[in-house]
């Protein structure tokens, strides 16, 4: 028998697959289509397998569908580059722009737990600020949560992830403890330490979603490096590893290869379910409630895809910022050489990290950036190298060899919202005949000055450490955030401070969407952070019959 | 006598049976080195050209069998396997590969006479020079960017087919599949026994002894 997660579902038939043993199964609930669950997920990613755990955990009725397979990692994943493309949603869509941003790989996971199984695990805390940055900063929006509740919150995610980090973190007020002890550095991040050393700015170990000492069944990270084609070892703290098993206890479904086409509205103009794709049919899950959380581009798409004659434009729509100011967070690099070899392809890619611009005003643009250590593995090294370097014949064949002494820096970098950065639909149709999306991308002259200050910056900081052969790699982007995002007007904003839809209050978004801004770190701990106060939330909500 | 390289005598199947190497790992690569070498989706014509263009853009030594780029190229867009996005004025990638090839086949005929394959190395780098900055816009590319063919689609499926096998790997000295065992030296210049060992300062009998020992 056939076992490709991607050619059959695995979860069915009463179970579903151990991750953390090869072949194994653990028993899940089964749900019947006709009985109206409470929640349907569209999505078990950051948002979509955080909220599936807590609701579950708080005694509702879940449904969770993911478009992609059912992995177990023990098993699965292979030390292969080439291999671990599985992982990306590689479906038809089309990118577009000025600065037409790169997707897949990029920024797209489609497997159950979502791009957090190829993630690189820096969990970041926002910077308290940011949660009102037009009011306190001068830009942007401001989002209708509060910071310090925002900080409890952190500390529930730090925990069910067991965050490793540093002992005391140099930025921002004080955080409670980092649950594991942060991981020894390699090369690429002494690297960045001595750099920051120089140039007279703080750095730290980056508290990160991999395990510094067992836990359960996951024994620690083995400095293997592989992270973004996924973890073989289950040391990284994935929604795969971490929030599904923990839902899945608590007696929510799971279902693999499940594509969410269309969700479906009533009379009354409430959400009734979903239209969903599996093992070869059109079928329909009846629900009480519908999260939509399938990211950036997936959600606006399933949104604007599921229009009705009464709500022509898409759902939760009346503001028409479904699919508007969505954002990239700026990924710019600086390389170079070391004179010693550096080997940047052990250990997770990023060890160390500064966050010294994100929390220093006195700078002539808006918003902040941190920046870390790197280590690409050969083929999107040899890519970059290519693509952004120019380089090919023999000079990139000469530059290849010096793969083990190369050093990098790099960004993740706030870039503001514009209303024009979007996704709407274009004419081509995917595999299921559904329009694909279009995405929109134009950075405007504050993210220009933001990437040159970087640039600047890190330029320096590798040249204090007597790096040679230095360049800039300038076009890259990463994480994708807002195009739906909340606040607390229904006229400027897709959902409230709950992700509960203004226009249908039976319909949730909860993932990176929400987002009004992005901040200058890599979003997956907030996002987390947003889904267990929502499910709170809703909990609340339910007990006081206000759902 | 070829040159020993950076890495002499590192060779990274050499740990395939070593715990670096998990039954996934040595499946898919095992597959990967078995990689048809008649084309699927190709002609011949266009994995000859695909052939010449990895040529300029990944040139590999005589010395050692080559690796088979275009037919890596090949069973991927057989298998249609895509990226996941394409940029504006940008077909598929099946379609984007045959109407780029024909493309610069046709530029190659209208300025030299004769097909892209057939030119001298000089010639058919100025060719792809030119793409790679936009510069090619006959009627056969309909309407697709020569530079995002050249970026997006033509380069890139070159360096990521070179860059999978495990002869590049071993070129570049990178240590490979690497699960369940990892590593344990992270420092500047440590390395692990069961890593390449570099040639340096001349001494290559140095690192071509370790290397003998990676396993
Ligand atoms: C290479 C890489 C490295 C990264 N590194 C970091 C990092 O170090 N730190 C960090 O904080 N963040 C990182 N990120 C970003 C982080 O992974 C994402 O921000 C986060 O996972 C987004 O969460 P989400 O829930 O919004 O979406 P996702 O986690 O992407 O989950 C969405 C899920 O919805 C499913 N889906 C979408 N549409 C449908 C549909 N119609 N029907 C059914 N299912 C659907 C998808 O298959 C997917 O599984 C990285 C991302 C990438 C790609
Ligand atoms: S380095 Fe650690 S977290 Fe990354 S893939 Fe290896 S074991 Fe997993």
């Amino acid at each position: 028998m056939s076992d490709d997660p991607r050619h059959a579902p695995r979860a069915g038939h009463g179970r579903a697959p151990d991750v953390f043993r090869p072949g194994a199964w653990v028993p899940m609930r089964e749900y019947g289509e006709d009985e109206a669950v409470d929640f349907v997920i569209v999505g078990t990613g950051a948002g979509g397998g955080t909220l599936a755990c807590k609701l579950a955990e708080h005694g509702f009725s879940v449904v969770a569908m993911d478009a992609g397979p059912y992995f177990r990692p023990l098993e699965d994943f292979a030390s292969d580059e080439a291999e671990q493309s599985k992982l990306y949603w590689t479906d038809d869509r089309i990118s577009t722009g000025e600065n037409p941003i790169q997707l897949g790989s990029n920024n797209s996971g489609k497997a159950v737990g979502g791009s957090t199984v190829h993630f690189a695990m820096v969990s970041l805390r926002f910077r308290p600020e940011w949660f009102k940055s037009r009011t306190l900063l001068g830009y942007g929006f401001d989002w209708p949560l509060d910071w310090q509740e925002m900080w409890h919150y952190y500390h529930e995610v730090e925990e069910a992830l067991k965050i490793a980090g540093p002992i005391t973190y140099p930025w921002g007020p004080p955080r409670p403890r980092y649950p594991y002890r942060a991981h020894p550095l390699n090369a690429a991040a002494m690297a960045l330490a001595k750099g920051c050393e120089a140039m007279g700015v703080a750095w730290t170990e980056t508290p990160i979603a991999t395990l510094s000492a067992p836990r359960g069944l996951a024994h620690p990270c083995v400095y293997r490096g592989f992270c973004v084609t996924g973890c073989s070892t289950n040391a990284k703290q994935s929604a795969l590893v971490t929030w599904i098993p923990r839902a899945i206890a608590a007696g929510a479904e799971i279902r693999d290869l499940a594509m969410v086409g269309r969700v479906e509205t009533g009379p009354d103009g409430l959400a009734t379910g979903v239209h969903y794709h599996r093992e070869g049919r059109w079928r329909f899950q009846k629900a009480r409630n519908v999260v939509v959380a399938g990211y950036s581009i997936e959600t606006p798409r399933l949104l604007l895809n599921s229009a009705t004659a009464r709500y022509p434009q898409g759902l939760a729509n009346s503001s028409g910022l479904v699919g508007k100011y969505l954002m990239v967070q700026a990924n710019q690099a600086v390389w170079g050489k070391m004179e010693a070899e550096v080997r940047s392809y052990k250990a997770p890619p990023s060890l160390a990290i500064t966050e010294h611009w994100n929390y220093d005003d006195n700078k002539d643009f808006f918003g902040g950036y941190c920046y870390m250590s790197q280590g690409p593995l050969p083929q999107l090294w040899a890519n970059t190298q290519i693509n952004a370097h120019g380089l090919w014949g023999e000079p990139l064949m000469q530059e290849m060899q010096d793969y083990n002494h190369q050093v990098g820096l790099k960004i993740v970098g706030e870039m503001l919202p514009q209303e024009r950065n979007g996704v709407t639909l274009a004419e081509d149709k995917d595999q299921y005949g559904l329009p694909v999306p279009r995405v929109s991308y134009s950075w405007c002259d504050n993210d220009k000055a933001l990437i040159a200050h970087s640039l600047g910056f890190m330029e320096k900081a590798l040249g204090a450490i007597d790096a040679t052969d230095i360049w800039r790699q300038e076009d890259d982007t990463c994480h994708l955030n807002g195009g739906a995002r909340m606040g607390g007007d229904p006229r400027t904003s897709v959902v409230d401070a709950d992700c509960r839809s203004w226009d249908i209050r039976n319909l949730w978004i909860c993932d990176g969407s929400v987002f009004p801004t992005v901040g200058g770190v890599n979003p997956s701990l907030t996002i987390q952070a947003i889904a267990c106060r929502t499910g709170d939330r809703i909990k609340q909500m339910a007990t006081r019959g206000e759902l | 006598m070829p040159d020993p390289g950076r890495y002499p005598g590192y060779d990274v199947l050499r740990k395939r049976h070593t715990p670096s190497w998990n039954d996934k790992t040595r499946q898919v690569v095992d597959a990967r080195l078995a990689v048809p070498r008649e084309p699927r989706f190709f002609t011949g014509q266009e994995m000859a050209m695909v052939t010449a263009i990895a040529d300029r853009l990944v040139p590999q030594p005589r010395s050692r069998p080559p690796v088979p780029v275009a037919a890596l190229i090949d069973d991927k867009l057989h298998k249609g396997h895509e990226d996941g996005f394409r940029g504006d004025g940008m077909p598929r990638e099946r379609e984007a590969w045959r109407r780029g090839l024909a493309a610069l086949d046709a530029e190659a005929r209208a300025r030299h006479g004769a097909g892209f394959a057939g030119l001298p190395g000089p010639q058919q780098d100025a060719l792809l020079k030119r793409m790679e900055q936009g510069g090619l816009s006959g009627p056969a590319w309909g309407g697709m960017p020569s530079k995002t063919f050249f970026k997006q689609r033509m380069a890139k499926d070159i360096v990521f087919a070179y860059y999978a096998h495990p002869t590049a790997w071993s070129e570049i000295g990178f240590g490979g599949p690497a699960s369940p065992r990892g590593y344990v030296r992270l420092g500047y210049d440590e390395r692990d026994p069961w890593e390449a060992a570099e040639a340096r300062d001349g001494d290559a009998g140095d690192a071509q002894r370790k290397n003998r020992n990676v396993g």
